[in-house]
């Protein structure tokens, strides 16, 4: 590869492009976009790394996946940035990751161990309403309540997936008996988030699956102030976005120093406002300002990927039986 | 009719079918390929297919119903407004899903505008979710394509006709048994065949109004096996089903429909002496007023939620837009050269049913299939990504194919039925033929085609998700983007403008394909 480059270099009018390695980084759709973390993210590595820092969207985490199943060995990745806890345990299945040697002291809710995954972000799975609704503090007081609220389908969505987790970590073997409750106050199920948020500020709903940080992107970046999110007694689930080195790669020492910058301020300061997201490591300057005002779960509450690739499909057909009378 | 002397050669059309079946069953065949041993159909699947099929046929028959008399009406009036309606009509039928519910729902959605009259009234909101706000949904997508349809079935009927009924004093009954009847047992079969086909693919509608995994339909369960079990074999039998079913649909609205036609005419105006009673051109005006209410107020709430937005556009979705307009004008291009040549070997060569069927197979298979084989295909030989533009041009293309053959089929019969001979008896070489009877007898229907294709192409999400990066996202996937990163004002303006841009291409495109029916 080393030779090939270099005469690339020699014959290439480029050569100052063509001589810089490159590092393909794969992601999820909003993490590229001009309002994600993409742009600043690639600015600030490419000034430290003396690489070009390639990244490529492909649709949600699960998508993500799927893409990197069909390309197997044969994938230009080197590193894919955006699963989350619930999908690891399918990407490790893969053989396709290869142990990272990053070390980090992250400021989670919960510890973190894993050889393959390492985390960027994280936030925690809530339902989302206008200050002025009186809040319901537990899934049961919501399905007791006339509230009425939109959610995603866990089949086709990252946070539809979470949902039925969040339930089933909090209940058990209850969880068919909450689903049964609940079903009178879903008005809908989408495919994705973006169309529950649409029908939520729309009015559809009083209420919608989204994380308890969404209250600051409207806060930020819109200096709205009217939504808040419900804070449950039971505990909130919380989704960890990780990323992994692949085996195959071609610039593994690379990949390596990315992962490690991931985890460093520059990084972690760009995730808050862009990402909406609590960053995995809390950056020296601190959280913006309106992270303050979110809801501060009690309790989180967060299956090990082992459990969750486990309890995904029974706990799916139990949300099928319930929501499908 | 093989065996007898044709005007110009069947043989491009049939290698078009042939092109197009390999693209979509090579596709699939490469899903399966690719599979590895997974679960096969469960009874979840089943009621999949169970609830897909009833919601199809239901949508698909009231679409076809409701069509009927606003077709009727449209064709028997001419008022000021007329063509602008009939071009607006064809709106909710190119719009990317999302933004079609959103503003569905705007105005028949618990806070939409009839719950909040009805609330005015002191009555209960709207209930819209379920099995019937599925087949409202539908019929809201397919009606304007299903009044398109039949109403060129009315436009083909020659002004003589309807002359020499008047002479001969028929009036509206008469009319309907001799000319009108006739002609939509011809065109109906096709169009209820292209809405079922329509609706056997439809995911997003269908969950998002039928609120809830009640309302899982068989394009559902393929995403889930793809995404939520990656079961690429499940996935492919999934896909099977539904090209079966398209293709016994297609069968049965083929055997369904009679041949024959009204024989030449001489491209005279259409006068309708018959439809002049006070009675009828109520019924009419009510009809047309209906549907224009109908499909007109969510693409008002479209664009009055899009409006503010408008300003304040980013960069990135014009970028978006010009890609758009690049993919849809390359798609277009594609779609005339397989269509055309397909349509008339459909109209002369005998047991043309398979290359009307391999034109169905585009709305037959789900797109994620397609893509996902065109992706395993392409892989190895090439970077995905380079290939975006092409490859998303030729999949709309072939998506927007079973329009363009309903469209262009029954009047490439009429000429071929009706000058062939001439064609023949005067030695005209089949170039000729092309050149001075069958394209020109045609423009109108090529312009229409081309117009829908446009259209289609432009608010279709289609594959460009596989294959796209940041640098190539169409205007749909923009708005997708936009929506996902909570800049839904910004998302609703580029909605409006994808709307616009739409609309526009169609008319620009259909425009020239009118002339024929107007005064």
């Amino acid at each position: 590869m080393k030779y090939l480059t270099f005469a690339a270099g020699l014959f290439s009018a480029t050569a100052a492009l063509a001589e810089a390695p490159t590092l393909t980084v794969y992601t999820y759709d909003s993490f590229t976009t001009e309002w994600g973390p993409g742009p600043l993210v690639e600015k600030a590595f490419e000034a430290q790394c003396g690489c070009d820092l390639k990244l490529v969207a492909a649709g949600d985490g699960a998508a993500l996946l799927a893409r990197l199943k069909l390309e197997g060995a044969r994938s230009d990745a080197d590193v894919v940035l955006g699963l989350d806890t619930n999908l690891i345990q399918a990407a490790r299945d893969t053989g396709l990751f290869a142990p990272h040697a990053v070390s980090a002291t992250f400021d989670m809710p919960v510890a973190w161990e894993d050889a393959d995954f390492v985390p960027y972000d994280w936030g925690y799975f809530a339902f989302v309403q206008n200050k002025t609704l009186s809040a319901p503090t537990s899934f049961r007081a919501l399905a007791d309540s006339d509230l009425k609220i939109v959610i995603q389908d866990p089949r086709a969505s990252t946070p539809g997936l979470g949902l039925l987790m969040w339930v089933k970590a909090a209940y058990g073997d209850e969880a068919p008996a909450i689903w049964a409750g609940l079903a009178d106050n879903i008005v809908t199920v989408t495919k994705g988030w973006s169309e529950s948020y649409g029908l939520f500020l729309d009015g559809e709903a009083d209420m919608v699956l989204s994380y308890t940080t969404s209250p600051a992107y409207h806060l930020i970046a819109e200096e709205d102030d009217s939504k808040t999110a419900a804070r449950f007694d039971e505990g909130h689930y919380m989704q960890i976005e990780v990323a992994g080195k692949l085996a195959t790669s071609d610039q593994p020492e690379l990949a390596d120093q990315f992962l490690q910058f991931m985890v460093s301020d520059a990084f972690q300061s760009i995730i808050p406002t862009t990402n909406w997201m609590y960053p995995a490591v809390t950056p020296e300057g601190g959280l913006p300002d309106g992270f303050a005002t979110l809801i501060a779960p009690g309790k989180a509450l967060l299956l090990s990927p082992e459990e969750a690739a486990a309890l995904r499909d029974p706990a799916l057909a139990e949300w099928l039986t319930a929501l499908s009378r | 009719m093989a065996d007898r002397a044709q005007p110009v050669s069947g043989a491009p059309g049939i290698g078009a079918a042939l092109c197009v079946a390999t693209l979509i069953l090579g596709a699939l065949a490469a899903v399966v390929w690719r599979a590895e041993p997974g679960s096969g159909l469960g009874p979840s699947d089943w009621q999949a297919v169970r609830f897909t099929l009833i919601q199809a046929a239901l949508s698909a028959g009231l679409s076809v119903a409701l069509a009927v008399p606003v077709a009727r009406a449209l064709a028997r009036r001419r008022f000021v407004g007329r063509g602008a309606l009939i071009t607006l009509l064809g709106a909710p039928f190119i719009l990317p899903v999302i933004v079609a519910v959103l503003g569905l729902l705007a105005v028949f959605g618990r806070a939409g505008w009839v719950s909040q009259a009805l609330g005015a009234l002191g009555l209960e909101p709207l209930r819209i979710y379920g099995l019937h706000g599925v087949v409202l949904a539908h019929v809201f997508f397919n009606l304007p394509l299903a009044t398109r349809l039949i109403l060129q079935g009315w436009q083909e009927i020659p002004g003589e006709r309807f002359r020499l009924a008047a002479q001969l004093g028929a009036g509206p009954e008469a009319i309907w048994r001799l000319l009108e009847r006739p002609m939509l047992a011809r065109t109906a079969p096709g169009a209820l065949a292209v809405v079922f086909a329509i609706c056997l693919t439809s995911f997003a509608v269908a969950l998002t109004l039928g609120g809830g995994p009640r309302a899982t339909t068989v394009e559902l369960a393929i995403y889930q096996a793809f995404r939520f079990d990656f079961d690429l074999g499940r996935a492919a039998l999934l896909s099977g089903i539904q090209i079966v079913l398209t293709a016994l649909a297609a069968g049965l609205a083929l055997r369904a429909a009679p041949g024959g036609g009204f024989g030449a005419g001489l491209d005279r105006a259409v006068q309708r002496w018959d439809a002049n009673t006070p009675t009828l051109r109520l019924l009419d005006g009510a009809a047309i007023t209906l549907a224009a209410l109908f499909l007109l107020l969510p693409l008002a709430a479209i664009a009055m939620a899009g409006l503010p937005g408008l300003t304040e556009l980013p960069a990135s979705v014009f970028r978006a837009a010009r890609t758009s307009v690049l993919i849809a004008l390359l798609s277009t291009g594609v779609l005339l050269v397989l269509a055309v040549p397909m349509a008339a070997s459909i109209a002369m060569v005998r047991r043309a049913a398979w290359i009307e069927i391999a034109g169905l197979l585009g709305l037959a298979v789900s797109p994620l299939v397609i893509g996902t084989g065109l992706f395993i295909v392409i892989y190895p030989l090439a970077d995905p990504r380079a290939l975006a533009l092409p490859v998303t041009a030729l999949v709309n293309a072939v998506m927007a194919l079973p329009f363009a053959l309903r469209i262009l089929v029954p009047r490439a019969r009429a000429v071929i039925g009706d000058f062939g001979q001439l064609g023949l008896s005067l030695n005209m070489g089949g170039g000729p033929f092309l050149r001075l009877v069958l394209l020109p007898r045609m423009r109108a229907q090529i312009g229409f085609t081309a117009g829908l294709a446009a259209a289609l192409s432009m608010g279709d999400l289609g594959v460009i998700a596989l294959f796209a990066d940041q640098d190539m996202a169409t205007l749909p996937l923009q708005i997708y983007r936009l929506m996902g990163a909570y800049r839904m004002e910004a998302a609703a303006g580029a909605a409006l403008l994808l709307l616009g841009l739409s609309m526009l291409a169609f008319w620009i495109f259909d425009r020239g394909g009118r002339w024929h029916a107007e005064p």
